[in-house]
């Protein structure tokens, strides 16, 4: 019981870093239908971002900078870059945003190097708040938690309450009629890619610490990231979140409980071979839940497409 | 359509490359390792480590046979096997002989496989491979063969050493093994549990699992169960960004023991662990340099420390392997018939830079060495990684360490 | 883009056989037996043939994306499949005495990459689009994934590996030497462009580009556009899984390296570099491509930094790809005008490619002077040596790449003019491309 309360916490954690990533991503396709590539290459710049004013600033400098600095760097990559390709159609868009990807973590590993940086957590965050059972909680988990939902209330109000919020989620769904509306929607673009592009950053920023700064961190949660918005469906933030917890919680429950292929065949009766270092299906019978949780995702994704195009809360196919 | 017009233009590009045939006054050793990408630190770290000693130890010295040099060529194999039998092929065609590959030991299968292959289709222009770091047991064992030699211990060797000090602690109650999800995570696995049963039956190992390579972005869950397991010790065989994330959701679930690892040490993870990894991170290796064996073991890494300021020595065992080498060559007196090496290099025993004996196995052509424990710790250092406060230093050391291991090898010689 | 690519159709659609058409064919075929001969090295041979294999794989990919307009991102699995099952039967065909000759490999790899794609093609052919796109990137990452699980198949992180010379001799061709398997990849080479040309001209091959730019109207005119990509899928499948064949022949190894998103991923890019509205786009892609990649890196480590920078100035500049670059020149021919772009050209592209061989000369400096080890300050590039650490080199780099870039800057306007000329002057008839 203790382990399922430590796990959920985790999942939490994991879940909504995950949403932060894919709130940005959900926006930015929806409305412009790129596929950005290059998305968690700016979580990366996020908290390389951040690591470099650590070493002279501090940490808490970092969280503001950073991210903003990130969301300026974006905005000028849609106004200088995608802008030009959007014309071409979608396919040159997605190669464009692959070829960055690729550009920036080159250029990152200029700066910086190959190696892991040494980006900690602020001093002040760097001790066990809690515990349950033998498991300690950091007060930097609980610190990402409160970051994380705090920007999701943000975003909800200025989504739902503000007018800039109503133009975009008017230009989610019809941007042709939006245009037509007089509004300057390649200025509305810019600006969700560059508030798109800043919310990975400031995800980068707290992860960095927790989940280590370096070149592959980009590549190791880009495909994830998609992953979440297509299960969650394209355009809606609320599936965007229930997506991220979906997953979050999924991998770090696959991840804790040592759940054996050979049990559930045994369970279903099958019986188990003799002899198995020879047997042709000796993989599957030695197989654990841990050994395949990362892709599960994956699985649920294509298990979702095939059934349910949308997604889960999705309104449109892209 | 001008379909192929390019072809030919880029294609004597490509040939330009290939041309070029040896000088007769330099021996010349392809470095087949990952220059760029995410895998690149080790590989840019192993090769400048391969510089330095051919220059200190064999050009600096005067050279092999009458004065020829050692000359390191580096080629990117972007830790692809693909990439890796294309580059040695192009290695093959510039005159080299002697290919030198470390990472990853899937790739080394398929090198030693493809030099194998090579050498009986290709009598003429043979080749030795010098593997320094691959270390899957099946590559002395089933898939051994008599062009490939390697120079550091192998998984089981170094389990078996590992497990010889673990064995000592009377405390050690319980043990977990955590490890990536491929052959040579299993072989850890399998290692530990195979010597733990036989050195101390009533260790219990309260955790056995794998994880996929290079895909968990959160290691949390597994510290998590690690904690909840009661288990006293960790041992892992993980690499690279998964060593690390392993390693600090360890100690940031509040464990208290030590994890015993193969690869934690350099490449940023000696500095990314700081301060936290004091105590807890110990280190299966070879050629301990703190304390140092000698005044020219301190000499030579500190020369090293001041060529290579972004570099540390991480795997000793270059050293040893460009010291037999050119003693192979030297016996042989050629370095162009590679079997007439490959038998010098057979049985030869040898002095190591790093104190104690080296001793090439020939039945399997695995190296038989002191194999030491060493502990992260930023006190009594006389040198320090990634340029930090902290940095490995010997805790014990087991002397020629699995000299009667089994083998399985059965080779045909030429 | 969309402008060549229907010029380009109706000038073939002709169809029958004219010299037009079989021309290129023939004159490819006798530069693949040539070749060998020009480059003799085994490295050379190794490298030539990796890159007929990239151009099966590209062009099959091609016929997805560019002919079919459908984006996948999980294309490596049916190579990568159709690769495996080759191997094994390599070994079977050892150990059991099969009578299977080896030129013939390559089929069993496509009947299995076909295997592969009708199984998955049957469920995700259904819609084109982001649903296809993220159900390929699902299955791509599901195989990869299990093949380091799946031991008994995939052969875990080693892979699986053969010996091709085992099998029965063929007219006394045992394969042994690098240019017997040459001839045997580029006959498949020959062959598999050949049909996959054929395809794109037969009623399906047409059809998938109907559905590509409109599936509703390809709908109203009865054909079901479901069935009509899933015809694509499926023969798309055979040649990648071709493709692993010839690899499979060529490496005798086959590892997770075959199936991975990387490659996946590679393979899009080749093939969008080479310029997916041409068919002989892939094949331009694929050789460039696979000299970045064997060649440049023995150069430069950050080879990687001008290959991402190439497909992000192609895909800004040059949407139509390398061999849209080419298609450009067409129009301009056919006017006999093409000589009036010489002196332009001279003028502004010489000083640019100078520029911008000025500005890797920058990052490689930068990347010496910031890596090399400390008293090695000497590096040398396009054979001048020279010193990082003093500022003549910098200085000359820096104001060589300025200059150039002004120059090119500045002569751009003259060659945008007589560009425009060269494009539309006298006969209306032919349009041109921009």
């Amino acid at each position: 019981m203790e382990l399922v309360l430590v796990i959920l916490i985790d999942g939490l954690v994991y879940g909504l870093l995950l949403f932060m990533l894919s709130s940005g991503l959900t926006l930015i396709f929806s409305m412009m239908g790129v596929l950005n590539f290059a998305h968690a290459s700016f979580y990366m710049l996020g908290a390389y971002f951040a690591y470099q004013i650590s070493r002279y600033m501090g940490f808490w400098p970092g969280l503001i900078l950073a991210p903003i600095i990130v969301g300026l760097a974006g905005a000028a990559i849609e106004r200088f870059g995608l802008r030009k390709v959007h014309q071409y159609g979608h396919v040159p868009e997605l190669i464009f945003t692959f070829g960055l990807a690729l550009l920036i973590e080159e250029i990152v590993q200029f700066f910086w190097g190959k190696n892991q940086v040494p980006y900690d957590a602020p001093e002040v965050l760097q001790f066990a708040l809690f515990s349950i059972g033998t498991n300690e909680i950091q007060a930097y988990k609980v610190f990402m938690i409160a970051i994380s939902v705090l920007i999701f209330l943000c975003l909800l109000y200025v989504l739902t309450k503000t007018r800039v919020g109503m133009i975009i989620q008017a230009a989610l769904s019809y941007p042709r009629t939006v245009e037509a509306l007089g509004h300057n929607v390649p200025f509305i673009f810019m600006g969700v890619f560059g508030v798109g592009t800043a919310l990975a950053g400031l995800a980068g920023v707290i992860a960095g610490p927790q989940l280590g700064t370096f070149p592959g961190m980009a590549f190791l949660l880009g495909s994830i990231v998609f992953v979440t918005i297509v299960i969650g469906g394209l355009g809606s933030l609320w599936g965007a979140l229930v997506a991220s917890l979906l997953i979050g919680w999924m991998t770090t429950f696959a991840a804790s409980y040592n759940i054996a292929m050979a049990d559930i065949l045994m369970a279903v009766g099958f019986e188990m071979p003799e002899d198995m270092s020879e047997h042709a299906l000796r993989d599957i019978w030695s197989l654990t839940l841990p050994q395949i949780g990362p892709i599960l995702p994956y699985l649920l994704m294509v298990v979702i497409l095939v059934f349910r195009p949308y997604g889960l809360f999705g309104k449109r196919d892209a | 359509m001008i379909k192929k017009t390019k072809f030919g233009v880029a294609t004597a590009l490509a040939v330009s490359l290939g041309a070029s045939v040896a000088f007769a006054d330099t021996v010349k050793i392809a470095f087949v390792d990952p220059l760029s990408g995410p895998f690149s630190p080790t590989g840019t770290n192993g090769y400048a480590e391969f510089q330095y000693a051919a220059e200190k130890l064999v050009n600096d010295q005067g050279g092999v046979l009458e004065g020829d040099m050692f000359e390191i060529v580096g080629f990117d194999n972007k830790m692809s096997p693909k990439e890796s039998l294309i580059q040695v092929q192009v290695a093959i065609d510039q005159g080299i002989r002697y290919i030198a590959q470390g990472n990853s030991s899937g790739i080394a299968h398929a090198i030693t496989d493809a030099v194998n292959k090579h050498n009986r289709r290709n009598p003429d222009d043979r080749v030795l491979f010098l593997n320094y770091a691959a270390v899957d047991p099946a590559l002395t064992n089933d898939a051994c063969n008599f062009w490939h030699f390697r120079f550091d211990a192998n998984a089981d060797i170094k389990m078996d050493a590992l497990t010889d000090v673990m064995a000592k602690d009377e405390d050690l109650k319980k043990v977990y093994v955590i490890g990536q999800d491929y052959s040579f995570g299993k072989s850890v696995a399998a290692a530990a549990v195979r010597n733990l049963g036989e050195k101390r039956a009533d260790v219990e190992i309260v955790g056995n699992e794998l994880h996929p390579i290079g895909k968990v972005k959160d290691f949390t869950p597994y510290a998590r169960k690690i904690v909840s397991s009661g288990a006293d010790a960790v041992i892992t065989g993980n690499w690279g960004a998964d060593m690390v994330g392993l390693g600090k959701a360890i100690i940031d679930a509040g464990f208290d023991g030590p994890i015993y690892t193969y690869y934690a040490a350099s490449n940023g993870i000696t500095r990314t662990f700081g301060e936290q990894g004091t105590g807890h991170i110990y280190l299966v290796s070879e050629g301990a340099v703190n304390p140092p064996a000698s005044d020219r073991t301190a000499a030579y890494v500190e020369g090293f420390e001041a060529k290579y300021p972004d570099h540390d020595i991480t795997q000793p065992r270059i050293a040893n392997t460009i010291e037999m080498l050119a003693k192979a060559i030297n016996e042989a007196g050629t370095a162009t018939d590679v079997v007439k090496v490959a038998q010098a290099l057979e049985g030869m025993e040898h002095d190591s830079i790093w104190g104690g004996k080296l001793f090439m196995r020939p039945d399997d052509h695995q190296i038989i060495q002191n194999v030491d424990i060493q502990e992260h710790t930023s006190e009594g250092l006389q040198f320090y990684m990634d340029a930090s406060e902290w940095g490995m230093k010997l805790v014990s050391e087991v002397e020629m360490a699995g000299m009667d291991s089994p083998t399985t090898c059965k080779m045909k010689r030429p | 883009m969309t402008d060549t690519t229907s010029i380009m159709t109706k000038k073939r659609s002709y169809g029958g056989l004219s010299t037009g058409t079989v021309a290129p064919w023939v004159i490819c075929t006798a530069i693949l037996l040539v070749l060998p001969y020009v480059f003799q090295s085994n490295s050379a041979l190794t490298i030539m043939n990796q890159m007929a294999i990239t151009i099966v794989f590209a062009l099959a990919y091609n016929m997805l994306l560019g002919q079919g307009g459908m984006l996948s991102f999980g294309h490596a699995v049916y190579m990568g499949m159709g690769g495996f099952m080759c191997m094994h039967v390599m070994n079977w065909v050892e150990y059991q005495n099969i009578p299977l000759p080896l030129p013939l490999l390559p089929v069993v790899g496509g009947l299995f990459g076909m295997g592969m794609a009708t199984i998955i093609g049957s469920f995700s052919t259904r819609t084109a689009g982001t649903v296809f796109a993220m159900i390929s990137l699902g299955i791509g990452e599901l195989i990869a994934a299990s093949s380091v699980i799946v031991v008994a198949f995939f052969g875990g992180e080693e892979g699986v590996s053969g010996d091709r010379t085992y099998g029965l001799p063929v007219f006394g061709y045992e394969f042994l030497t690098k240019i017997e398997v040459y001839y045997l990849t580029a006959g498949w080479l020959v062959l598999s462009a050949l049909l996959m040309y054929l395809f794109s001209r037969t009623p399906v091959g047409r059809m998938a580009n109907a559905v590509r730019d409109n599936p509703e109207r390809a709908q109203f005119l009865g054909y079901s556009a479901r069935w009509v990509r899933f015809y694509s899928f499926c023969a798309s499948g055979f040649f990648a899984g071709v493709a692993g064949g010839l690899f499979a022949i060529n490496f005798e190894i086959l590892t997770e390296e075959n199936l991975n998103l990387v490659t996946s991923g590679s393979i899009l890019l080749i093939t969008f570099l080479g310029g997916v509205g041409f068919f002989f786009g892939p094949i331009i892609g694929a050789i460039v491509f696979t000299l970045l990649q064997s060649v440049l890196s023995l150069q430069t480590e950050l080879w990687q930094l001008y290959v991402g920078a190439l497909f992000v100035l192609t895909v800004m500049y040059f949407p139509g790809g390398l061999a849209g670059v080419i298609m450009m020149h067409v129009a301009p021919y056919k006017l006999g005008k093409l000589g009036t772009l010489v002196v332009p050209y001279f003028k502004t592209v010489l000083p640019a490619a100078i520029g911008i061989l000025g500005l890797a000369s920058f990052c490689e400096i930068m990347f010496h002077f910031k890596h090399a080890a400390v008293g090695e300050n000497d590096m040398s590039l396009f054979g001048i040596e020279f010193s990082t650490h003093s500022p003549l080199p910098w200085i000359v780099i820096v104001g060589v790449t300025l200059v150039c870039f002004w120059i090119a800057k500045r002569n751009s306007a003259e060659l945008r003019e007589t560009w425009g000329n060269a494009n539309v002057l006298s006969s209306p008839k032919e349009g041109g491309a921009q």
